[in-house]
Parts: structure tokens; C-alpha cells; sequence
């Protein structure tokens, strides 16, 4: 039986496609079997930052509709034998999402897997709705800047109201992931802190990814940041997140400026 | 504190104070108003209201005006009911009569 985490924001480009790409492979990489869906209908991209995109053929609704089964449409990665894909659709109209479609997919998703990772849409209406409406987690992507730390509110209010979990009286559990942390621009306090941004949302902190080209490079060869670069920074925080959700209690690292050696000895050099 | 720490050293708060400090009053306030919780206890005290004044004075139901301002620290509950000369004078008695 699977966990089912959604990926969520309230705003868009704060880094949840990143987010569930990297989860999902380094949940992977730890043995685990785990689903990546993407619910971001007509914009569709967890696909190409995964770098299966020519490989689609059956995409979400076609199972939601009953065109496809879901063993047709799930796209195995070829680096990581655990880890599968279910695409979005790009053209179709994203009503034909019905709520009890979507629920029968996501059953069929619990029993199959470890872990099931949905990639949410931008936005607080019906797509955002049905991406969070299974889960038993939520991993809330915030960057720390006023805009994203209100949207995140929001849909903190609609995890607790509009979900499977909330119609029960039970609670979906809440992850504060903060990505695109700059470490430069806190020092100079020209950013919400860490501490700030957990203080005003109230959620338990899952990590602090760093801005990093790491990622942008990963996503121009089409692999998730945690496979291409796993040893670079913004993969350490989502390789130390996903010990965190399988349970481990460890201390989160809040990345720093980078100043090592090699910046010394070049600095040197310039000066 | 960190407001009044910044009044007495006379510094301009950085920037990312006045982030915080911003997002702090506005999401009090938003957690107030958008939140359904309290759309649905404010019309559960206007019905009730409006029921317990009805079996003593005649009340339109546009007379009560129930405002729920929703602060960092406290909150105020505002009920402003506004009686008729003659509705005040009207039956005193513990049965209940009809509003509409
Ligand atoms: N930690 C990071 N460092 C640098 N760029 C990032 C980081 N996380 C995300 N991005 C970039 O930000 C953009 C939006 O990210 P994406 O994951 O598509 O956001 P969303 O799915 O929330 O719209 C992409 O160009 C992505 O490469
Ligand atoms: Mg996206």
C-alpha cells in the first residue's frame, strides 16, 4: 500500500515538477517502487524534466477514461527500474478529470506501489484540488518571497478542508519544503529566512534546496537533479527530505554560501 | 520585539523584515476572512440571533449586522441590532412568534 504524496504550491515556477522529479528518483534509488504522476493537464512537463517525453503514448486521462489501463500508460525510467511515470495530457480539455476517475486510479496506484508523488498544477481551483485530494502527505513547495509564502497559506487551508483525509476528521500530514533558497541574499537579509518562513506557515520543515544551475542543467538533459548530479547540493537536500519522509529524524541543513578552497585560490587569483 | 528593536536603533528595518512583518498582518487578516470556518459561524449567529430576538421584539433580518475583524492578537465580534421604536415595546413573552 502506497503513500500518496502531493507536490504543491498555490503558485507556479517555485519548483514542484523539480520537486517531484527529484523525490520520486531519490525514493527510487533508496529500493523503493515509486509513481510519479503529473496532474498538470495541458501543461504538461514532468515528462520532459524526466526526459521520457518521446515516449508517451497513453497519458492520465486516458486511464481516467477507461481508453487505456494504467499498465499501458506507465512509462518505466530507464535508469531507475523502480521508477515509474504517468503523464499528463497536453491537449485535452482537463475536465474530462472527473473526481471518481481520478479516484480510481489513485486506488489502483496505492496497490501497486511504494510511493505515489503527484506533480500539482499552479493554482487553488478543481486541478490543484484533485492532485492533493488522495494524499496522505503534502510536500508544500515554497520559495522564500512574500507572494509564494501566501499562496503556500492558502493552500495549507485547503489541505485541511478539501481533502479526502479532512472529510474523515483525519489530517494530511505537512511538509514545508523551501527551494530556491539563496544563501548569499539571506546572509544579507534581503530574503525571508528560514525561521521566518516556518514561523508565519506553521509547517514542519522538510528541507531547504539551494538556487542552484545544478538544476537547470539536469532538466536540460531531461534527468531528475537527483540522478544527474547526486552529489551536488540541491540533490543532498532532496536525498536528506526523502530520509526525513521515510521517517529518519535528522537535523535539516540550511545551505550556506559556498565558499571553498577552490573559490579562495581563484578569488586570489582575480584579485 | 524585532519592531521595536528597529524603532530604537533607528536603522532601517532590511528588507526582509518588512517581508516578514507584511506577510504576518496580511495572513492574519486572510486567515480570517477567506476562511469558511467563520463565513459559516457568522450565519449561524445571525439565525440564532435573529431567532431569540424574535420571540421578544419584531426585528427585520437586515437590522443585524454581525462583523467579525479577526487581529494577531484578539478579535472582535461586532453585533450591531438595530430595533424599531415600536418593536421594543412589543410582545414580551417567552413564546415564540413568527418572523416572516
Ligand atoms: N533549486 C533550484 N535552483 C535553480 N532553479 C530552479 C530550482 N528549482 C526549480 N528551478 C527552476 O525554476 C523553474 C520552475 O521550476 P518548476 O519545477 O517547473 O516549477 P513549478 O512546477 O512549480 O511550476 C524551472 O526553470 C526550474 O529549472
Ligand atoms: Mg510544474
Amino acid at each position: 500500500m502506497a503513500q500518496i504524496i502531493v507536490v504543491t504550491s498555490g503558485k507556479g515556477g517555485v519548483g514542484k515538477t523539480t520537486t517531484t522529479a527529484a523525490l520520486g528518483a531519490a525514493l527510487a534509488r533508496n529500493g523503493q517502487n515509486v509513481a510519479v504522476v503529473d496532474f498538470d493537464v495541458g501543461l504538461r512537463n514532468l515528462d520532459l524534466v524526466m526526459g521520457v517525453e518521446r515516449r508517451v503514448v497513453f497519458d492520465l486521462i486516458n486511464v481516467v477514461q477507461g481508453d487505456a489501463t494504467l499498465h499501458q500508460a506507465l512509462i518505466r525510467d530507464k535508469r531507475c527500474e523502480t521508477l515509474s511515470i504517468l503523464p499528463a495530457s497536453q491537449t485535452r480539455d482537463k475536465d474530462s478529470l472527473t473526481a471518481e476517475g481520478v479516484s480510481r486510479v489513485m486506488e489502483e496506484l496505492r496497490e501497486k506501489f511504494d510511493w505515489v508523488l503527484c506533480d500539482s498544477p499552479a493554482g487553488i481551483e478543481r486541478g490543484a484540488q484533485l492532485a492533493m485530494h488522495h494524499a496522505d502527505h503534502a510536500v508544500i513547495v515554497t520559495n522564500p518571497e512574500v507572494s509564494s509564502v501566501r499562496d503556500s497559506d492558502r493552500i495549507v487551508g485547503m489541505l485541511d478542508s478539501r481533502t479526502a483525509r479532512a472529510e474523515q476528521g483525519e489530517r494530511v500530514e505537512k511538509h514545508l519544503l523551501l527551494t530556491r533558497y539563496d544563501p548569499a541574499r539571506a546572509a544579507r537579509d534581503e530574503m525571508l529566512s528560514v525561521d521566518d518562513v516556518i514561523d508565519i506557515l506553521s509547517v514542519p520543515l522538510l528541507g531547504v534546496v539551494p538556487e542552484s544551475e545544478d538544476v537547470l542543467k539536469a532538466s536540460n538533459v531531461g534527468a531528475p537533479v537527483t540522478l544527474a548530479a547526486p552529489n551536488s547540493a540541491p540533490a543532498k537536500a532532496y536525498f536528506e527530505a526523502v530520509r526525513r519522509l521515510e521517517g529518519e529524524e535528522l537535523p535539516v541543513s540550511i545551505p550556506t554560501e559556498k565558499r571553498g578552497l577552490l573559490d579562495f585560490i581563484f578569488k586570489k587569483r582575480g584579485a | 520585539m524585532s519592531f521595536l528593536d528597529n524603532f530604537f536603533s533607528r536603522k532601517r528595518p532590511s528588507s526582509s523584515t518588512v517581508a516578514r512583518n507584511r506577510l504576518q498582518i496580511l495572513l492574519a487578516h486572510e486567515r480570517g476572512v477567506s476562511g469558511e470556518d467563520d463565513t459559516n459561524l457568522l450565519r449561524t449567529l445571525h439565525r440564532e440571533i435573529l431567532e431569540v430576538l424574535a420571540r421578544h421584539v419584531s426585528v427585520d433580518q437586515d437590522n443585524v449586522n454581525i462583523k467579525l475583524d479577526r487581529g494577531q492578537n484578539c478579535s472582535t465580534l461586532e453585533i450591531d441590532i438595530q430595533v424599531p421604536e415600536t418593536g421594543l415595546r412589543a410582545q414580551v413573552s417567552t413564546s415564540a412568534s413568527d418572523l416572516k
